[in-house]
């Protein structure tokens, strides 16, 4: 099955008054139709700034982008990187669209629900104000908006956060895009309504056969929905694997370090939730070993010296099982096994 | 909508009251006996005493008080018999310095400062919103920087420096637009008159204007662009002109009417440096005139003329407000 997005080395930097920020430090991931497929990490890892990336919304003016960004739209392939801004432009709610972290502020407060998601679809279908209505009607419903014709003439602040959720897909979904991005798409919602959207996604996915690319730090989350996921750390991908792979075969020290960090409910009443020590790195400098070695539990068992004398590759046993660590893939499964289990 | 409207409506009216007392209340306690400002140089007590009964004078504050109030909707008979005159309503008391009614010399005055004030209005609204937008479309680009070089010169430069330049070079030197002697015309009667009359007063004003606003619409439309919803327009596929166009200036808008509302309101109570410059005689004029004599009654009226127009304009805003942003019909 052909990739409808290939992500191939992309790296992002922005200047900002203290030095050079390198958000996105050579990643690499694919995504097929009908997949989805997550990157997880912390907040700072740059899993936005790489989302943000491939609609083409960073900032022009002082984002710089090298690398590939390939997203298939039909028979072409258009490199969002090397692009025209007006290409790219078309790419947006038409091939790739987005939704985003909070749907609270992500509607516009002026306009009303039906002129929103109307002006999605027509901006890729000039002048079919009939159709657009009809449309905007037809995805209401999809999404379990009830009685949609009248809700489409009410304004969002009409709406709870749940049903602006909803609204927020059906705009995305307006003219069948291959590819949606959805970044932090439960993190504003209460649980009960984040099992609702993520089983609306689920359906809504497999309707359209659309390729799913879900940013998010829950774990929770990715494991009810990925197939495929990917642990950023300081712009990094440090683990690369099948769903089940992460979760019962973890092969990266930060792995293992988030699933410890899930609040089990076994948990006694005093104990202490266990984190992670210490901070991420600065982006600005990065050192020039592992950017998780300061942090790292298992730093001894790994040649010495080599943690903070140069970043690992990407490798492992199995090529759809990568993660970077210096201590050697045969040695990573026994030492890791414990994770999240403890 | 209708309790909104209802409830703005009556403290509109609660702050409007408690304004007039207070202002006639501080002219009442002042040292001066406004009987006695009734004649010149040839008075003497019988006519101060007679004018004094004549113009209420003699009544205690709150009677004074209610027969103003009274005065405003019923119209105010002074005197008796022969000697009796009446300003008929809206009367807000009698001016002995001009020997006519208040209502009177404002009726005169009214029309030039509206008409200065709404051509300023239109004009800085102009000029200050589209170099906000081109300054917030291209910011960091010369544009936006050749725009501050123009705030800086409008912000800096009082009215009456901007005001005399305008009139030597354009009147005086060049002869562009020829000194205004003849007076005011209404804009009905002859456009052509009416606008030759006020342009050089409408830009003096305005460019001061003009700059606060350019620098105030770029920082309304900078921040609206970061807002999540113009981040989702973007992502639609809309393109940036549309974007800014339909979403960020809509958003923007809220806070410049806020803002335009209020100054044109304090435009009304007097652009007192601009009609002196000019010599027009609206009510910055008026009041300063009565000031400089000591007519009272007329201050007392421009005071809570320039008050109830605040307070309208602020009524107006709340309401224009529901208009804009549909959170606030609820």
């Amino acid at each position: 099955m052909a990739n409808i997005l290939d992500i191939e080395n992309l790296r992002v930097t922005f200047p900002t008054d203290d030095g050079e920020v390198h958000a996105v430090d050579n990643l690499s991931l694919s995504l097929s139709a009908g997949e989805t497929v997550a990157i997880v990490g912390e907040s700072g890892s740059g899993k936005t700034v790489t989302s943000l990336s491939v609609m083409g919304l960073h900032n022009p003016n002082s984002t710089s982008l090298s690398g590939h960004i390939k997203v298939r739209d039909g028979e072409k392939i258009v490199d969002v990187v090397s692009a025209s801004r007006e290409e790219v432009r078309s790419l947006r709610g038409r091939v790739v669209s987005m939704i985003f972290q909070d749907p609270m502020s992500s509607l516009h407060p002026y306009y009303k629900i039906g002129n929103q998601l109307g002006e999605a679809y027509l901006v890729h279908n000039k002048g079919k104000k009939a159709e657009a209505k009809k449309r905007v009607v037809e995805m209401l419903d999809l999404v379990g908006i009830p009685e949609p014709a009248k809700r489409a003439g009410e304004f969002p602040h009409q709406f709870s956060g749940g049903m602006r959720q909803r609204v927020m897909i059906a705009m995305a979904l307006m003219n069948t895009p291959k590819i949606l991005i959805a970044d932090e798409p439960t993190t504003a919602l209460d649980v009960t309504v984040q099992a609702q959207i993520l089983t609306l996604l689920k359906d809504l996915q497999k309707e359209f056969h659309m390729g799913i690319l879900l940013i998010t730090h829950d774990l929770g989350v990715v494991a009810q929905v990925a197939d495929r996921v990917s642990v950023m750390y300081a712009g990094n991908i440090v683990e690369r694997g099948s769903a089940d792979d992460i979760f019962y075969r973890p092969m990266a020290p930060y792995t293992v370090g988030l699933l410890n960090s899930v609040p089990k409910i076994t948990i006694g009443k005093r104990e202490r939730l266990p984190s992670i020590q210490g901070q991420p790195p600065s982006l600005i400098n990065l050192p020039s070993g592992c950017a998780f070695a300061p942090r790292c539990d298992y730093k001894a068992s790994a040649p010495a010296g080599a943690c903070d004398a140069s970043l690992p590759l990407l490798t492992g046993l199995n090529e759809n099982h990568v993660s970077r660590c210096h201590i050697a893939e045969a040695n990573r499964a026994t030492l890791f096994a414990h994770a999240g289990r403890e | 909508m209708v309790g909104f409207i209802s409830r703005r409506l009556g403290f509109s009216i609660i702050t409007l009251l408690v304004v007039t007392f207070a202002v006639y209340v501080i002219f009442a306690v002042l040292p001066f006996d406004p009987a006695a400002l009734t004649c010149g140089q040839h008075c003497n007590a019988t006519i101060v005493h007679a004018n004094r009964i004549r113009l209420g004078y003699d009544k205690p504050l709150w009677d004074q008080f209610w027969l103003f109030l009274r005065g405003i909707f019923m119209g105010r008979t002074y005197g008796t018999g022969a000697g009796a005159f009446t300003c008929p309503a809206p009367s807000f008391g009698f001016s002995f310095n001009q020997n006519t009614c208040v209502s009177t010399l404002l009726a005169q005055a009214f029309p030039i400062t509206i008409s200065l004030a709404v051509g300023a209005l239109i004009l800085w609204l102009i000029i200050g919103v589209s170099l906000g937008i081109l300054a917030a479309r291209y910011k960091g680009k010369f544009l936006d920087t050749a725009s501050s070089v123009f705030v800086l010169f409008g912000i800096s430069l009082p009215v009456f420096v901007t005001g005399l330049f305008l009139l030597i070079y354009m009147s005086l030197r060049w002869h562009i637009i020829p000194i205004q002697l003849q007076g005011y015309v209404s804009l009905f009667s002859n456009p052509f008159k009416f606008g030759e009359y006020f342009i050089l007063p409408w830009i003096t004003l305005a460019f001061a204007f003009a700059a606060l606003y350019t620098r105030f619409t770029r920082a309304s439309i900078l921040e609206t662009s970061g807002e999540d919803y113009i981040r989702t327009a973007r992502a639609k596929g809309l393109s940036e002109k549309v974007v800014l166009r339909k979403h960020t200036f809509r958003a923007a808008l809220a806070p410049i009417v806020t803002m335009a509302s209020l100054d044109f309101a304090s435009l009304i109570g007097g652009a007192i440096l601009t009609e002196s410059i000019y010599n027009l005689p609206g009510l910055g004029n008026l009041t300063l005139q009565s000031i400089y004599e000591f007519d009272l009654p007329v201050v007392v009226a421009t005071t809570i003329i320039a008050a109830a127009v605040v307070i309208v304009m602020n009524l107006i805003v709340d309401l224009l407000y529901a208009v804009l942003d549909p959170r606030v019909r609820a």
